[in-house]
């Protein structure tokens, strides 16, 4: 069963309360509300929301099914302990993402032990460009590959990208969270997120096409 | 317009966030180049299927777990 995180942030979205005037109270927000006032049930809706949403960022960052389980709690557990500090002008899931990256990445650096490992790395090809594959791609890609065969293939690509590419790609991408959401949750500002974006899509696609060019047989090679 | 500049404009006009005078520009400029054609459609593609694909997937018993944990030592804080 696939999670479309973008589609449930459009609903969620699309619950948003309506208050006096014009204001709108974000159906998030009240569910903080009652955890800060010791209601932990309310703090259980917001963690069966986001799970799967830090728990696939978490991934994506440490590339270790184990750590990333241990990010889902540790991210939760502090943003529980520091509800207090969640001032309400940014969406929680917003700020919940900003806590589970720098969470991903003290694990990333614990498995590296004690590299530094930052999410502001930046990485340019030699001329700053990326090559073009110009072969057009098979009407239907993905009816080439069977379910588990995609998944990998679109694993290893993905992996195969600088991890400042993959994340804001997946909270653009695949969360639906805009430009200034994802520059707020990374702590980049939003031209470098726009170039990193840029980045990345074109360097999935590229990588992406080998696998999916009309003209090729499936190859599966991954050079 | 030229390659280049239609390529520093792709995100733009995937997210929809061109101006009309300049989405007419960049239309223009699709139909007289196959290859920028191609990589539109085919970035679109590459979004489309990610957001159609969890790859990461969260099996239920785990998820019930990790919630478990997380709760028990919320209700110890």
């Amino acid at each position: 069963m696939q999670v479309d995180g973008a589609e449930s942030l459009k609903l969620s979205k699309m619950s948003t309360i309506q208050t006096s005037g014009t204001e709108e109270v974000h159906p998030d927000v009240l569910l903080v509300e009652r955890a800060r006032a010791g209601d932990v049930q309310a703090f259980e809706k917001l963690v069966r929301q986001y799970d799967r949403q830090v728990f696939r960022i978490a991934n994506h960052i440490t590339q270790n099914r184990e750590d990333a389980e241990d990010v889902v709690q540790d991210a939760f557990l502090k943003a529980y302990e520091k509800l207090n500090q969640f001032q309400g002008n940014s969406k929680f899931y917003t700020w919940l993402v900003r806590i589970a990256v720098n969470e991903s990445l003290m694990r990333l650096r614990k498995r590296r032990t004690g590299k530094m490992v930052s999410i502001d790395e930046d990485v340019e090809t030699e001329d700053g460009s990326v090559p073009r594959d110009l072969a057009d791609w098979s009407p239907d890609p993905e009816a080439l590959y069977g379910q588990s065969e995609m998944a990998e293939i679109l694993k290893k690509t993905i992996q195969g990208l600088p991890p400042g590419f993959r994340v804001v790609f997946v909270l653009r991408d695949v969360d639906g969270l805009s430009t200034e959401e994802t520059a707020d949750a990374l702590g980049l500002s939003i031209p470098a997120v726009k170039s990193r974006l840029l980045r990345a899509r074109l360097q999935l696609r590229e990588r992406l096409a080998k696998y999916f060019r009309k003209d090729g047989k499936k190859n599966g090679g991954g050079k | 317009m030229t390659c280049t500049e239609f390529l520093a404009q792709l995100d733009e006009l995937i997210d929809n966030e061109v101006t009309v005078s300049l989405r007419a520009d960049l239309e223009q400029h699709l139909r007289e180049c196959e290859h920028c054609e191609i990589t539109l459609n085919t970035t679109r593609k590459t979004i489309e299927i990610y957001r159609s694909h969890e790859i990461y997937e969260l099996p239920e018993e785990v998820r019930v777990r990790l919630e478990k944990a997380i709760l028990a030592k919320c209700r110890k804080c």
